[in-house]
């Protein structure tokens, strides 16, 4: 099998993990070292797939060939996929060659288990030392972990990367003892509690180095991990996601939670019938994990008892507003930031912004138009100047048809027609809105 | 009314500017223009008053000096002018909290001007591809690529690139002006044709391959990919010139997943690993959800 055959299967067989980030690596460049690379800034997105989706960093296995069998994953050992397998000098060739003709940021490998934790490991970890040392490659490395991996091996992934990533694939342990039988929350939770200290503890050490002005080496781990969770394989709720989601931030401190929309693979289990994705409902994951991080909204918040799944119709900005009319309007010229941030269709950035003006004059409409907020969405929840809503002019159900699409353009449904225009349309506003700036 | 005319850089700006300020010169007496290669805007241009050796030294924001780095390197030549109004709000017109004004128009043109720059900054070390050129004399590789920015940001981008790509001699291409480093040294040349740069590499089969490999075709969002990588750039991308085929290819690909037949299981293999994590399970189970 010649390298672009391995290539196609493994790269292949690597794109369901959604994962793409390469920013937040720590500041280093090529200057004065012999190869190439740099990371530190914000990450560069160098291509886009038809999906949608960037392109910024390598993202293959080193092998499809494994051992678990997960029934959502092309890969498991029940699948009948042509295998393939790349030594670790081809991976570190085609990074270099990829990297120096800029089309990537760096690396992101992974691999399926062969032989055991450790074994696996070894092999991912012999990459990343190649490029690190014998190459000097200074771009981003992003490597796969094993939880069962003894510890010493998951430090030393640590040591060569910037970025460390389990997936918890699913929020709950009974879920993947059906799905992903070899997979468990508790050991991965335990993983990624070992790179949590990792992580602090390198950023002490290394403060303390600097204090101390002293020149010894400072020790090098990555500066964060992250992980992915698979939507709508399982029967679990949005609040399972979102409640997994709070869990791994508050505790590990975790960059990023992903969500995958369970997509067609070309080898469908017994176990696990295949759908059409669930587009919508991995983006109002990403919009209710977007108010966890940036919005301070609790996990609890985003969804309740009676409703443990999220709107499809509306965002879950909106949604909270609609259950919540007493805390509005609000008024943007006195309220603390916090508030703003509650206000359906004001961003942060643009919560700040108004923070900031109205030290100057009392905020008018003008003033909103002209920071282009989406007056639409904003009006009936707020207080300006010369703007007043009546407390409750409108009914939340009025509210709600007013912004909700007709219920006819939610998912795309393979089975029935083929995707309209006017579907994609919403799809990549609403995705348009998460990928540029969050702002919703 | 003056007449300014400047190379379209921020240094010719500024140097300008001081000058003008320490005349007194108010924005409204001054029309900016900046020299192109026809070389008007020289013809009716007034002398560059010259900064008296005395004059006071300037003091203007940080933020205020980063935003005009930006926007010098716009292509309009419109942000001179707007630049020396703010610069002269601040120091004659006394109002040094201009910049936190976020609603006062000028600014906000000027931050858009800085929006406008910046993502091309950002789109240009994204989209620019190197091509491998081979040299019988030198031990080092050699890349060449061919870019078309729509602002004047070759020299912003420079320290860029130079830090990324310092183990390999390289050059890049664009219209208005060439960048080249040779491991030790950058130099700037003139502006090229497209013709000059090298049309194809080897290793651009293997990124094809990639690119086809990593795409969902049970997940088309056409729209979403071209806000971020909009069609001016597909001509100077190789793997542009394969996306039509994907596309069109992607819904027979769904269909032929969905129709697959359900693959039934195999049966464990016996390893010492999986009996290991076997064993594991039993112990954690009874607490997997100690959170």
């Amino acid at each position: 099998m010649n390298t672009l055959e391995k290539l196609e299967i493994l790269a292949d067989a690597a794109k369901y993990d959604a994962s793409c980030a390469s920013s937040g690596g720590a500041r280093k460049d090529s200057t004065a070292g012999k190869g190439v690379g740099s990371t530190g800034g914000a990450g560069i997105c160098h291509s886009y797939a038809p999906d949608g989706r960037c392109i910024s960093l390598l993202k293959v296995l080193l092998t499809n060939v494994c051992l678990y069998d997960c029934h959502y994953c092309i890969n498991r050992r029940s699948s009948n996929v042509q295998r393939a397998r790349f030594t670790p000098e081809e991976v570190v060739e085609l990074t270099l060659s990829f990297y120096k003709r800029n089309y990537i940021e760096g690396l992101f490998l992974s691999s399926g288990i062969v032989r055991s934790a450790d074994y696996t490991m070894e092999l991912v970890i012999r990459v990343a030392k190649l490029l690190r040392e014998k190459h000097h490659f200074r771009g981003y490395i992003h490597l796969k972990t094993i939880p069962e991996a003894s510890p010493e091996l998951i430090a030393e992934a640590g040591k060569y990367a910037d970025r460390l990533s389990i997936n918890v694939e699913l929020p709950k342990q009974e879920s993947l003892k059906k799905l992903a039988p070899e997979k468990n929350v508790h050991r991965t939770r335990e993983a990624m509690s070992t790179i949590n200290a990792r992580i602090t503890e390198t950023i002490a050490d290394r403060k303390e180095l600097r204090k101390r002005k002293s020149k010894a080496k400072k020790p090098t781990f990555a500066t964060g991990q992250s992980t992915q969770m698979i939507v709508g394989a399982d029967g679990s709720y949005d609040s399972d996601f979102l409640a997994r989601a709070g869990d791994l931030y508050g505790n590990f401190k975790l960059r990023r939670v992903y969500y995958s929309a369970f997509s067609p693979i070309p080898e469908p289990s017994v176990i696990l019938p295949l759908k059409s994705p669930p587009l919508v409902r991995e983006h109002r994951l990403y919009q209710a994990d977007w108010l966890m991080r940036f919005y301070h909204y609790g996990v609890d918040e985003l969804t309740s008892a009676e409703s443990p799944n999220l709107d499809l119709d509306i965002d879950p900005k909106l949604s909270w507003a609609l259950r919540n009319r007493h805390t509005f309007p609000i008024d943007v010229n006195r309220s603390p930031l916090e508030m703003l941030y509650r206000i359906p269709g004001l961003g942060v950035r643009n919560a700040k912004r108004i923070v900031r003006l109205r030290r100057h004059h009392a905020v008018t409409l003008e003033d909103l138009i002209k920071l282009r907020v989406n007056l639409k969405k904003t009006m009936p929840f707020m207080i300006c100047t010369n703007h007043h809503p009546a407390r409750l002019e409108l009914s939340s159900s009025e509210l709600r048809a007013k912004f909700a699409p007709p219920p006819t353009q939610l998912e795309m449904d393979f089975t029935a027609q083929p995707v309209t225009t006017t579907v994609e349309k919403n799809m990549v506003k609403q995705a348009g809105v998460e990928a540029l700036h969050g702002e919703f | 009314m003056k007449t300014i005319s400047i190379e379209p850089h921020f240094q010719a700006w500024r140097n300008a500017a001081r000058a003008l300020l320490a005349e007194q010169c108010h924005p409204s007496d001054v029309l900016w223009s900046a020299k192109n290669d026809e070389g008007d805007g020289l013809l009716f241009a007034d002398e560059l008053p010259v900064l008296p050796p005395d004059a006071p030294r300037l003091k203007v924001p940080k933020t205020f000096v980063r935003l005009a780095e930006t926007v010098a390197a716009h292509r309009s030549g419109k942000q001179w002018a707007l630049l020396y109004q703010i610069l002269w709000e601040m120091s004659c017109g006394n109002d040094r909290r201009i910049l936190s004004n976020q609603t006062d128009s000028r600014l906000r043109t000027l931050e858009r001007m800085r929006a406008t720059v910046s993502r091309d900054i950002h789109k240009m070390r994204a989209f620019v591809r190197f091509r491998e050129v081979k040299t019988e004399q030198s031990d080092k590789e050699n890349f060449v690529a061919w870019f078309e920015p729509d602002h004047l940001i070759v020299r912003i981008n420079t320290p860029f690139f130079r830090k990324r790509f310092a183990g390999m001699n390289w050059s890049i291409l664009t219209p208005d002006e060439c960048v080249h480093w040779d491991g030790s040294r950058i130099t700037y040349t003139d502006g090229v044709e497209k013709s000059v740069a090298p049309d194809s590499d080897e290793l651009e089969e293997l990124w094809l391959g990639y690119y086809r490999s990593i795409f969902n075709p049970a997940r088309l969002k056409i729209k979403m990919m071209q806000t971020e990588m909009p069609k001016k750039y597909w001509k100077n991308l190789p793997e542009a010139e394969i996306i039509e085929e994907l596309i069109t290819g992607s819904g027979e690909q769904v269909q032929a997943m969905m129709h697959e037949q359900e693959r039934p299981l195999k049966p464990v293999p016996r390893n010492a690993y999986l009996a290991k994590l076997n064993e594991m399970d039993a112990i954690d189970e009874p607490d997997t959800e100690s959170d």
